[in-house]
C-alpha cells in the first residue's frame, strides 16, 4: 500500500512542477520551455527557441520561485506533520511553538529601525530568522520549567504565552513606526518572493537538515505519539529525542518564514489528508508529507500568479481557500468509507 | 457625480465670496469670517480667523506652508516633514489620541483619515474638523488648497498656488508628452511589486503626460493598487521605472538591476529608474509639480 502512496505522492510533485513550470503570466509555449530546457541540460541538437529576455523569465523568475515553493511546502508540512506527532496535538501547526510571531518581530524591527541600506533583500529574512528562532528558545524555556509529566502540553501553551508576548510588541513598535506598516503587512500576507535563486539558496540548507534530521527520526515519532510514559519504557530519551525533534522542524520553519511570512494551512492540512487517505503512520506519514506539500504550495502558487495574471493573489489566501474545501472533502469520503 | 458638482459649486460660490468681500474689507481676509466649507463629510463652519491649526495630515501641512497659513499652525502629526520648518509632534495621524491633541488648545484641526472616531470626539470638544481625504484627482486636490485658504482667510494665496500648479504642470506636459506618448511606466510602491494604475492620484500623473501604465492591465478587481508578476514587468519592460519605495524598503537603481532577470528591463538598460520621495508620490499637494518636474527630466533623459 504505502509504496503506491509514495509513486502517487511522487508524481502528484512532478506533475506540479511541470505545471508550475510551464504555466506563468507569460505564455512562453510548453514546447518552446521544453526545448529551452533540452538545451540548458546540453542534450545534442537542441538549441532554446526563446529570445533572452523570455529566458530570464524563465530560469530567473519562474523556476527558482517554482523550487522555493517546493522546498517551503515541503518544509511547512514536515514541520507541521512532526509537530502534530511530537506533541500529540492534531491541531498542531508549524507555528505553533511562536516561529511566526518571532519572526514577525524580527522582519518588522528590520523594517523599522535598520537603515536604509541594511534593509534591502538580505537583512529582513535574516532578522525574521533570528527573531524565529529566539521565540522558540524562550518556548522551550518557560516549557521545560513546569512539571516533567506535563512536558508537551506545557510546551504548547508556553507557544501561546511567548506568541502573544511577540506579537503585542511587533504591534507595538509597527504602531510607533507606521510609515513601515505597509512592508509590514505585505511581509505577513505570506507569498513566494520573485527574487530568483538566492532565497532558494538561503533556505535550502536548513531545509535539508531539518529534512534529513527528522526523516532519520520518523519511527521515533511514532513511538513519542504513544505517551511520553510508553516511549520512554521502550527505551526512549523522550527529552533529548523531542527537541532534537523540535529544533530541526523549527529551525526549518523559521527560515521558510524568513523568506516567505506567513503561509497558513499547509503545515496543518496536508500531513492530515494524507493520514486520512493513506492511514499511514509516522514513519510513511512524514516523507510522504514533505513531498505532497511541495506539490501542493507549487500548485496554490501558480494559481496565485495566473488566476488574476498579469496581477497576483496572496498565496495564503488560495492555500486556504483551495485547501479547505478539498480537505472537506477528504474529510467526508474518509467517514464514509470507514463507516 | 452630482456631489462633488454640488461641493465644487458650493466651495466656488465661496471662494468667490471671500475673494470679492476680501480686498472690500479692512485690509485683511479677518473681516470676512465666519466662513463655510462643504467637505465630503458635510458643512463645516470657522467663526474666526484660527490662530491655533494643529494639521494631522502631512499633504495639508505642505499646503498651510504653501499658502502662509504657517505662522497659525503650532502643532502638526509625526509624519509631517515639509517644509523643513514645520512644527513637528509626536502627534499620530493614524492613531490620533484625542486628549493629545487638545492639549495643543486647537482652533481647528486639519485631517486626511477619521481613524476611530476621530472627528466626532473632537467636534463634541467643539474644535472645528477640516476631514480632507485623499484626493482621487488633480481637481480635488485644488479644491482642497481652495478649502484650506478659504478656512485659514488665505484665498488669494490659494488662488495664487493653484494656478501656478496649474500653469507649470501644463507647461511640463506640452513639453512632454508627444515623447511620452511612445512609452511605458512602472510605478513601484513596494519592492514585490505593489503598483498603481492610471485611476489612482499618481496614476493620473503618467496619465496626463500620456506614459502607458503597465499596471493598467493587471487591475481586474479596480482597487488602483494591483500587485504586479515579476514576469509580467521584465517581459512588459517598461521604459521608465518610478521607485515610489526608496525611503520605505531602501530601493535604488542599483537594487533594481540585480533583481533576477531585470537587466533585461528597458528602463534599466536605458538607466531610466527614477527615485520619487515617497512622501512627494503619496501626497496630494503643492509638491505635486515637483514630481511632474522630477518626470519630465527623466522623461528628457530618455
Amino acid at each position: 500500500m504505502t509504496p503506491l502512496w509514495a509513486c502517487a505522492a511522487v508524481a502528484f510533485l512532478v506533475l506540479s512542477v511541470v505545471v508550475g513550470v510551464l504555466a506563468g503570466p507569460i505564455d512562453l509555449g510548453a514546447r518552446d520551455v521544453l526545448e529551452s530546457a533540452a538545451a540548458r541540460l546540453h542534450l545534442p541538437g537542441f538549441t532554446s527557441p526563446l529570445s533572452p529576455t523570455e529566458e530570464a523569465i524563465l530560469w530567473e523568475i519562474r523556476v527558482p520561485r517554482v523550487v522555493l515553493a517546493a522546498l517551503v511546502g515541503g518544509m511547512l508540512s514536515l514541520a507541521g506533520a512532526t509537530y502534530q506527532g511530537v506533541f500529540r496535538n492534531p491541531l498542531a501547526d508549524p507555528y505553533l511553538l511562536g516561529v511566526a510571531a518571532g519572526a514577525g518581530l524580527g522582519a518588522t524591527i528590520a523594517i523599522a529601525y535598520l537603515p536604509d541600506g541594511l534593509r534591502g533583500q538580505r537583512a529582513l529574512p535574516v532578522a525574521a530568522f533570528i527573531g524565529g528562532a529566539i521565540a522558540v528558545m524562550l518556548t522551550y524555556a518557560v516549557g521545560r520549567s513546569a512539571r516533567r509529566e506535563r512536558d508537551a502540553a506545557t510546551l504548547v501553551l508556553a507557544g501561546v504565552t511567548v506568541a502573544a508576548f511577540f506579537t503585542a510588541w511587533q504591534t507595538f513598535v509597527q504602531q510607533q513606526n507606521s510609515e513601515t506598516l505597509q512592508q509590514v503587512y505585505s511581509w505577513i500576507l505570506g507569498n513566494i518572493p520573485s527574487t530568483g535563486w538566492s532565497d532558494v539558496l538561503l533556505i535550502l540548507p536548513y531545509v535539508a537538515v531539518a529534512a534529513v534530521v527528522i526523516i532519520a527520526l520518523r519511527r521515533v515519532v511514532d513511538v513519542l505519539n504513544l505517551g511520553d510514559d510508553e516511549a520512554a519504557s521502550l527505551g526512549v530519551n523522550v527529552r533529548r529525542v523531542r527537541l532534537a525533534l523540535v529544533v530541526a522542524a523549527t529551525l526549518g520553519t523559521a527560515a521558510a518564514v524568513a523568506v516567505t511570512g506567513l503561509i497558513g494551512f499547509v503545515g496543518i492540512i496536508v500531513p492530515h489528508a494524507i493520514r486520512l487517505l493513506t492511514g499511514a503512520s509516522y514513519r510513511a506519514l512524514i516523507p510522504l508529507s514533505v513531498i505532497a506539500g511541495a506539490g501542493f504550495l507549487v500548485l496554490a502558487d501558480v494559481i496565485a500568479r495566473t488566476a488574476l495574471s498579469p496581477a497576483e493573489i496572496p498565496l495564503g489566501v488560495v492555500t486556504a481557500f483551495l485547501g479547505a474545501p478539498f480537505f472537506a472533502l477528504v474529510l467526508r469520503s474518509t467517514r464514509t468509507s470507514a463507516a | 457625480m452630482l456631489r462633488s458638482s454640488l461641493v465644487a459649486a458650493v466651495s466656488l460660490v465661496a471662494a468667490l465670496v471671500v475673494f470679492v468681500a476680501g480686498p472690500a474689507g479692512a485690509g485683511s481676509a479677518q473681516s470676512v469670517f465666519p466662513v463655510t466649507i462643504t467637505t465630503p463629510d458635510g458643512k463645516v463652519t470657522i467663526a474666526k480667523k484660527p490662530r491655533r491649526i494643529v494639521s494631522l495630515s502631512p499633504t495639508a501641512t505642505e499646503t498651510l506652508f504653501a499658502i502662509g497659513a504657517g505662522k497659525q499652525v503650532i502643532a502638526v502629526d509625526d509624519q509631517s516633514d515639509y517644509p523643513k520648518n514645520v512644527p513637528k509632534t509626536t502627534l499620530s495621524g493614524f492613531t490620533p489620541n484625542v486628549e493629545a491633541i487638545a492639549g495643543y488648545r486647537p482652533d481647528l484641526v486639519i485631517v486626511s483619515y477619521d481613524s476611530k472616531g476621530l472627528i466626532s470626539a473632537l467636534d463634541k470638544l467643539k474644535i472645528a474638523v477640516v476631514h480632507h481625504d485623499a484626493a482621487k484627482s488633480f481637481a480635488g486636490a485644488y479644491q482642497q488648497i481652495r478649502q484650506l485658504g478659504i478656512v485659514t482667510g488665505h484665498v488669494p494665496e490659494a488662488t495664487r498656488l493653484v494656478r501656478a500648479m496649474k500653469t507649470k504642470i501644463k507647461r511640463i506636459v506640452d513639453a512632454s508628452s508627444a515623447k511620452a506618448s511612445r512609452l511605458t511606466v512602472y510605478h513601484e510602491l513596494t519592492p514585490d511589486f505593489f503598483s498603481a494604475t492610471s485611476s489612482t492620484f499618481v496614476g493620473r500623473v503618467y496619465a496626463a503626460l500620456g506614459l502607458r501604465n503597465i499596471a493598467d492591465a493587471a487591475d481586474s478587481s479596480g482597487t488602483g493598487y494591483p500587485q504586479l508578476s515579476a514576469e509580467y514587468i521584465v517581459s512588459s519592460s517598461p521604459d521608465l521605472i518610478v521607485l515610489a519605495d526608496s525611503v520605505c524598503c531602501g530601493q535604488k537603481p542599483s537594487t533594481v538591476a540585480a533583481r533576477p532577470g531585470w537587466d533585461r528591463v528597458s528602463a534599466v538598460r536605458t538607466g531610466s529608474v527614477l527615485r520619487i520621495h515617497d512622501s512627494i508620490a503619496s501626497r496630494w499637494g503643492p509638491r505635486l509639480v515637483d514630481f511632474f518636474r522630477a518626470l519630465s527630466a527623466a522623461l528628457a533623459r530618455l
